[in-house]
């Protein structure tokens, strides 16, 4: 039963960094409708340009600030300069772009970082008070920060004009575009966010897993999963998803099918899910009129 | 969705695919004293390149063939693969282990290679006939991600060798030839090349050719003409995996070694990259493709470990903005300038 517990907790701790991720791709989606293939790699890049600023000897709370800032510029420039002239593109130029994006970002990294597998701090002390005997501290504050980036983004979108306008740009461009509002802005607001979104789940995974330019690919493979378990197009939903998947890949791959199997979970539950449900647990059923 | 409603049915024939306006159809009649002198050239290289140079034409071909299997399905019927890696790696396995396992001989195993991924293929393909257009690029991602894992599963160790993989002998040329290994199966590969590529040219400009074109550029269009679209989406997920398979075994008998760290997603990045630069729905696209990614990255990886990549992140790039013909569309377009200037 104790390691039962264990597992779960553990799988909720991962969850919480899924879920930041699948965050992540469901700002972009919502506002684009495209689904961002580089944001694993992009929040890996976001993550070594913390450790290069750790590195430098920026005390870690300054540097995760910092780093938070620069994804959120770097993905808006990148939204800006690559993603925008692409906006009636058709799906597959779409896609090998953020292919494209993808692996731009990986070698960038291995050029300017090395390929060495490094490690990277928490910034949550070894044993505090909260940390029990079947969970670590960092576990308990992955999932805190989750949850609290969940409720900020929610806080933003609901209950203020700039969120407002966001999601208006996002259901209905033209109209939006009638009432004043600057769609393309908004566009770049939500990639910088997903891109800030990501910079956090990075440097959350990173003491984790250890830090190296391989460091994402599971994990945006399971954010994918959990997005959309959550469905795809609801941030909430989102983030539930993303814990889903920590726990069932946990939980399965402890008792059903082994560690070495991990990654196949995931391609079973979206295949799984893209056949039994496409619009996941809580998203909108979209109706296509033919 | 925030997309505008096209308004008639033309307009938004092009929509789901990056593809220039004209249809491009299979190589006209015109272009068989080409073929002829393309083949003639591969041939003589046989006795002209040694050694390691004659490994590279042989993983060439291997490449040019998956990527023609590739390009079936993403430039001629419009739906997107991330993963075809995987189909790469199943076909390069199914002849490993037939070889090795089954004692099938080398040009046996080859095209049980490709049955095998066709019946997988068709297999995948079925569900996912569901998912259109970024789902499926999804869906493959994740099949892509997920394949080196499979081929590492412990019960299946035992046929697959695990991490370690299958190591397999060279075939010696038969008939008492004067040929070495190395030219014996380099001229093999081409035999199966030029065979994987009549298959594909006859199939292209076939009914079914048609009929995958027109579910790419309009399915509800196609649909209303009386295609019937599961079949053909689905048969074409199946026989481009057998493309794809077929490279694969070639890639392994030419290797001598399979294992599964050999086929991560970067192989399947590099087949997209290799169907994007050679140009999306050509068929001797997947020549110049297969070419650029056995030189391109050996070369960039001289410069340093993280140019192959950027190289190709950059070229991606590039070529969706500056060239979505890719290198055919390209010397088409050239071509054509330069008919109409001698008029």
């Amino acid at each position: 039963m104790n390691e039962f517990l264990h597992q779960l907790l553990a799988g909720l701790a991962t969850g919480g960094i899924y879920a930041s991720v699948a965050l992540a791709l469901v700002m972009i989606y919502q506002a684009t409708h495209h689904i961002n293939f580089a944001q694993g790699e992009m929040a890996m890049f976001s993550t070594f340009i913390a450790w290069a600023l750790i590195q430098a000897g920026f005390p870690y709370w300054a540097a995760f600030a910092l780093t938070v800032v620069l994804s959120f510029v770097l993905a808006a420039v990148v939204e800006f300069t690559v993603i925008r002239p692409m906006h009636d593109a058709p799906v597959l130029s779409v896609v090998v772009v953020f292919i494209g994006l993808l692996v731009i970002f990986h070698s960038m990294a291995g050029f300017l970082f090395g390929y060495t597998i490094k490690p990277f701090p928490s910034p949550f002390p070894v044993d505090a008070w909260y940390g029990s005997s079947l969970m670590s501290a960092h576990a308990v504050g992955a999932i805190v920060v989750a949850l609290g980036m969940v409720a900020l983004l929610f806080t933003f979108l609901r209950f203020t004009p700039l969120g407002l306008a966001m999601r208006a740009a996002a259901q209905n461009a033209a109209s939006s575009r009638l009432v004043g509002i600057n769609v393309g802005r908004m566009l770049m607001l939500g990639w910088g966010l997903a891109g800030a979104i990501g910079a956090v789940a990075g440097m959350m995974v990173a003491p984790v897993v250890f830090l190296d330019p391989n460091m994402m690919t599971g994990v945006l493979l399971y954010a994918f999963a959990g997005a959309l378990i959550g469905g795809i197009d609801n941030p909430i939903g989102a983030v539930l998803g993303g814990f889903i998947v920590g726990v069932l890949e946990n939980l399965l791959g402890t008792y059903v099918v082994g560690t070495e199997l991990k990654l196949s979970v995931a391609l079973v539950l979206i295949i799984g899910v893209l056949i039994v449900k496409p619009s996941g647990l809580l998203g909108k059923t979209i109706v296509t009129r033919v | 969705m925030s997309n505008t409603p096209s308004t008639t049915l033309i307009s938004s024939a092009r929509a789901s695919t990056g593809l220039p306006p004209s249809v491009p159809g299979p190589a006209p009649r015109s272009a068989w004293p080409w073929v002829v002198l393309v083949i003639a050239l591969a041939v003589a290289m046989t006795f002209v390149i040694k050694g390691y140079q004659l490994f590279q034409a042989t993983m060439v071909l291997s490449y040019a063939v998956a990527l023609l299997g590739l390009n079936i399905l993403t430039g001629y019927n419009g739906q997107i693969s991330l993963g075809h890696g995987a189909f790469f790696a199943l076909g390069a396995y199914a002849a490993a282990i037939l070889m090795e396992h089954a004692g099938f001989a080398y040009w046996a195993s080859v095209p049980m290679a490709g049955v095998f991924c066709l019946v997988v293929g068709y297999l995948f393909g079925r569900p996912a006939l569901k998912l259109e257009g970024l789902y499926l690029a999804l869906a493959t991602f994740a099949l892509g991600v997920a394949m080196p894992q499979l081929l590492k599963y412990k019960h299946l160790e035992q046929w697959t060798g695990g991490v370690q993989g299958i190591v397999l002998m060279k075939p010696e040329a038969p008939w008492g030839l004067a040929l070495t290994p190395d030219q014996w199966l380099y001229l093999f590969s081409l035999l199966v090349t030029v065979v994987m590529f009549v298959i594909g040219h006859n199939l292209l400009s076939s009914g079914s050719g048609r009929a995958m074109r027109a579910i790419r550029d309009h399915a509800m269009a196609a649909e209303a003409m009386g295609v019937d679209n599961p079949h053909y989406k689905s048969m074409t997920f199946g026989i481009s995996a057998a493309f794809t398979g077929v490279g694969g075994a070639l890639s392994a008998i030419a290797v001598q070694f399979v294992s599964p760290d050999s086929f991560t997603l970067f192989l399947s990045i590099s087949l997209l990259v290799g169907v994007v630069v050679g140009g999306l729905g050509t068929v001797w696209g997947a020549i110049f493709g297969a070419l650029f990614i056995m030189f391109v990255p050996n070369f960039a990886e001289s410069l340093s470990k993280a140019a192959p990549w950027a190289v190709y992140g950059v070229v991606l790039i590039a070529i969706m903005y500056a060239m979505p013909g890719g290198v055919v569309g390209l010397l088409r377009s050239t071509a054509e300038r330069i008919k109409r200037r001698a008029a």
